[in-house]
């Protein structure tokens, strides 16, 4: 094998803010002053935030030796399984810091917004082509906001029918998110297994589906990268009873222009522009969850919504039967604006090109560590696979000490631990913008450290070793919380 | 296609080693009856330089500064961003990471939030903050919840005074609850009335907005104490984060939670999102909180280093018993706010904010003196109400021949206030825009 990725640079230490400092220096050019002072009622003034006072130069170094402590997908591969931790073009960037778009305020007269409305409306028609859907909200700031709107939508839908159901029917494989945004609309999550293949039998929906039940949520392809191939099955199943499938869009990435949800019985998906449309995570948000519909629950959607008009685009609040407002403005526009982008750069055949690229990925990861690691569904997978610990079992090496060592590589780990069916999950995403050499690099690494887990142990156990810190006690910082400094 | 770098040779020998004949062979698993055979009916793709002219022409159809000067504020502030803000926050290990469940490869993005946290706890007198929400209005709706929660009482108190937009926003995470939202009154003079309070019984949080939407200060800590009488939690909300450089901080008047918009602090305006939702509290109610907490701790080698942490309130916990949904935090925009309160500073958020108030003030008394009519007369801070003359509309658009958006017209969301506009200024308005706004308003 070759020099791994990782190594030793030089790694700055660099206090708190307010560790550094001093009264009187400045990191601001304040306004001119133009105006006389006019002081305010004493009764209503405080004495202001005890912030400390940092130069210019203070601030840039501060900040730029914080980020050299961060790995992104620009540093290396980030295989975070569930998560699309592919390339974020630069192009994206540009785009969302035009003047236009970044110091548009969002209650302008309508005639002063027209570019904005033209592209929330054009991006709406994308994303309802790429879901076979028909009408779309980009009003939701993220993903879970989007489950939430989703069963709000469910909800109004079931309340227009004039019978509230009580409960919902949520996979075990469901990120935590599905159940908690099904329980603050009131429902009862009633958790169903999958079966020996990974995937759901419609059968154990059959004996679930009652009168009383709101629909399903359903990932597809789910968390274990496995396609649900009963789905329409278990759709007419849902539908027969009155009930609604919810589509959680969170592995979009794998089935671009290959499989449209509207078209296999889903009546309400999110989407997650910061995964398939390549918006970056930022280090958790923000984000943006668009909810796409079928006909049927368009009248439900939140509100304004763009209009045309003779050629001209409004915001309507005309829409009686709307859930109502989920975000004070219209949602994450300057992530909308990167989606946008993509879309129009990549086009319809490099989408489609990218979830094949996605899924041959994640199958040549796992052919070439099937073995190496314990792989949970020995069958084709989608966008991701899942492995466990097993095999490492004899060795008493788990899943989080392999993760910590991958640091060590060069790499970010995997999703560990998820989904909670696989005991020791270790959930791999190369995503397509990983190339052959990146991935054979990354597979080097993990049988290395499976080699070390036996020849070696200690340095799998005490990894990272080259990262700004070593393990962190977690437990300490849960039972005594310092949460400011 | 530039994002995406297999060759034909490595899709060949990839797919030799997966042992399927063809890219479309990967989805053997999807029944034919679940594919889509026609292509995707979307644009055909644009090189970089097409791209750039495309979004170029779309932003140049927007009206903002400077060739517009925007007298709204309502919730969404023009402030200048120092150049450090944005090139540091451009910076890609912070852009292009995830949330930092390994906090050995994210100490970049924990330290950022955990002095975040710190900064924000600071700025609003409180106890404890979160690594940030979505937005003011979903902050506004979480702190009810987390108030129903906590006191395990159904009803809440809310001014209607706090955002018309945020009041919306919470509507909407209520209806499916059954929980019940009351509405307070305003005053003449642009506060909210507490009379009704007297009425209602078994109130989980009395929440009020200040400055309020009206750009008013509300005297909070009498309000303060009404609510603790009832043994309700007192949440105050805001959309100008600014003006606590100036104003007393939430905690001092005995804010339970605080909660409110962050889009000030350094994260352009973006026709409303992404914005920062800021949430704090006391700290005997941390464990009801939403969201995500950031935390010190140590290394194996006793070396200062930050976590995520009191994760067993989150979803992927606790699932459906989780405090909230949330699974993000608007991380980026929170780290732009740090960035932004670390370069201004205490001296400088202090003279920021005097700027902000001593320019809305002169614009207020310019308009005094050519006989405008102020609708409210308490202290305002950067915003304040003017009821303009009747048929106010011609003015309005004749001022947007002149490149001037003369305020909000408040009728849409208090149809009551015919004529009234709620004006915004900050310190990126001179003085001589100003008096050029007051000579066109008396023509």
């Amino acid at each position: 094998m070759k020099e791994p990725l990782g190594t030793t640079g030089l790694i700055l230490n660099e206090p708190l803010l307010w560790e550094k400092g001093k009264r009187g220096r400045s990191g601001f050019s304040l306004p001119r002053r133009d105006v006389p002072p006019c002081p305010l009622d004493a009764e209503l003034t405080g004495e202001g935030p005890d912030f400390p006072d940092l130069s210019e130069v203070d601030v840039v170094r501060h900040y730029t030796r914080l980020s050299t402590w961060n790995f992104g997908v620009d540093t290396g591969m980030y295989p975070l399984g569930s998560c699309t931790m592919k390339y974020n073009p630069k192009t994206n960037e540009r785009q969302a810091s035009l003047p236009g778009f970044a110091g548009a305020h969002p209650l302008l007269p309508t005639n002063l917004q027209q570019g904005a409305l033209k592209l929330i409306s054009e991006l709406e028609q994308y994303l309802a082509e790429i879901t076979g859907m028909d009408a779309v909200t980009l009003q939701p700031a993220a993903g879970a906001q989007g489950e939430l709107t989703g069963m709000l939508l469910m909800h109004a839908y079931h309340q227009s029918k004039g019978s509230p159901r009580s409960k919902i029917i949520v996979p075990d494989t469901a990120h935590g998110t599905n159940p908690a945004s099904a329980a603050l609309c009131g429902y009862q999550p009633v958790a169903v297994k999958s079966n020996d293949q990974g995937i759901l039998s419609p059968n154990s929906i059959v004996e679930l589906m009652d009168d009383d039940t709101a629909g399903i949520m359903v990932t597809n392809p789910n968390t274990l990268g496995l396609f649900e191939e009963n789905i329409k099955k278990i759709a007419e199943v849902v539908h027969s009873k009155g009930g609604l499938v919810y589509g959680d869009g969170a592995n979009m990435n794998a089935v671009m222009g290959i499989v449209r949800m509207g078209d296999i019985g889903v009546d309400v998906m999110h989407l997650n522009l910061h995964k398939t449309f390549s918006t970056p995570h930022g280090g958790g948000g923000p984000g943006s969850g668009p909810v796409c519909v079928k006909s049927h629950l368009e009248p439900f959607l939140p509100v304004p919504r763009v209009i045309e008009k003779e050629n001209r685009f409004l915001l309507s609040e005309d829409f009686p039967d709307s859930i109502g407002k989920l975000h004070a403005f219209y949602g994450n526009f300057g992530v909308m604006v990167k989606a946008y982008n993509y879309i129009r750069s990549m086009g319809p055949e490099n989408l489609k090109k990218a979830s094949q690229l996605a899924v041959l990925n994640a199958n040549y990861v796992k052919e070439m560590l099937c073995g190496v690691l314990h792989l949970a569904y020995d069958r084709p997978c989608m966008h991701e696979c899942v492995f466990s610990d097993r095999l490492q079992k004899e060795q008493k090496i788990t899943t989080l000490e392999m993760a910590k060592r991958l640091m060590d590589y060069g790499f970010h780990p995997p999703t560990i631990y998820f989904p909670l069916v696989v005991n020791g999950a270790i959930m791999i995403e190369p995503t397509e913008t990983e190339s052959k050499e990146n991935i054979d690099e990354f597979i080097e690494a993990v049988k290395s450290i499976v080699n070390e887990a036996k020849e070696a142990p200690e340095l799998v156990r005490e990894a990272p070793k080259k990262c700004k810190v070593k393990r962190m006690d977690e437990t300490a910082a849960a039972r005594r919380p310092c949460l400011s400094g | 296609m530039r994002f995406l770098p297999h060759t034909d040779e490595d899709i060949a020998s990839m797919l030799k080693v997966v042992g399927a004949d063809s890219l479309d062979d990967l989805f053997s698993t999807v029944p034919g009856d679940c594919r889509h055979k026609a292509s995707l009916n979307l644009p055909e793709p644009l090189t970089e330089w097409e791209a750039n002219n495309l979004m170029d022409v779309l932003s140049h159809s927007m009206g903002v500064s400077p060739e517009f000067k925007v007298f709204i504020g309502a919730g969404s502030y023009e402030h200048y961003i120092p150049a450090t803000v944005s090139c540091l926050i451009g910076r890609s290990e912070f852009v292009t990471s995830y949330t930092p469940y390994q906090p050995e490869m994210s100490q970049g993005t924990l330290q950022g939030i955990f002095e975040y946290q710190t900064l924000t706890a600071r700025l609003l007198g409180m106890e404890v903050a979160n690594a940030s929400l979505y937005d003011g209005a979903s902050a506004l709706a979480e702190a009810l919840l987390m108030s129903v929660r906590t006191t395990r009482r159904k009803k809440v108190a809310v001014s209607t005074l706090i955002h018309p937009l945020y009041r919306r926003v919470v509507q909407t995470y209520f209806r499916p609850t059954g929980f019940e939202l009351v509405e307070l009154p305003y005053l003449k003079n642009g506060r909210t009335d507490l009379s009704k309070l007297d009425k209602i019984d078994d109130l989980a949080a009395v929440a009020v907005q200040s400055p309020n939407f009206f750009g008013c200060i509300e005297d909070l800590q009498p309000i303060g104490e009404r609510a603790h009488e009832k043994e309700a939690l007192f949440v105050t909300a805001f959309t100008e984060p600014l003006a606590y450089g100036l104003l007393k901080n939430p905690g001092s008047q005995g804010a339970d939670i605080a909660c409110g918009e962050g889009q000030s602090l350094g994260i352009p305006q973006w026709f409303g999102g992404p914005g920062l939702g800021m949430f704090a509290s006391k700290m005997k109610y941390v464990r009801n909180m939403p969201g995500r907490l950031v935390g010190e701790t140590v290394d194996m080698d006793g070396k200062r280093g930050f976590v995520l942490t009191l994760a067993t309130r989150e979803q992927h916990i606790r699932r459906e018993k989780a405090t909230s949904n949330i699974c993000t935090n608007n991380s980026l925009c929170a780290l732009t706010a740090a960035m932004y309160m670390a370069s201004v500073g205490r001296t400088g958020i202090r003279e920021l904010s005097g700027l902000n108030h001593d320019k809305c003030e002169y614009l207020k008394s310019e308009l005094k003196k050519a006989g405008f009519e102020m609708a409210f007369d308490s202290p305002t801070f950067n915003e304040f109400v003017v009821k303009f003359p009747t048929g106010f509309e011609t003015t309005y658009e004749r001022l947007l021949g002149k490149k001037i958006v003369a305020g909000l017209s408040l009728a849409p969301y208090y149809p009551e206030l015919t004529d009234h506009y709620l004006l915004c200024v900050t310190e990126t308005r001179t003085r001589d825009e100003l008096d050029e706004f007051v000579k066109e308003l008396r023509l």
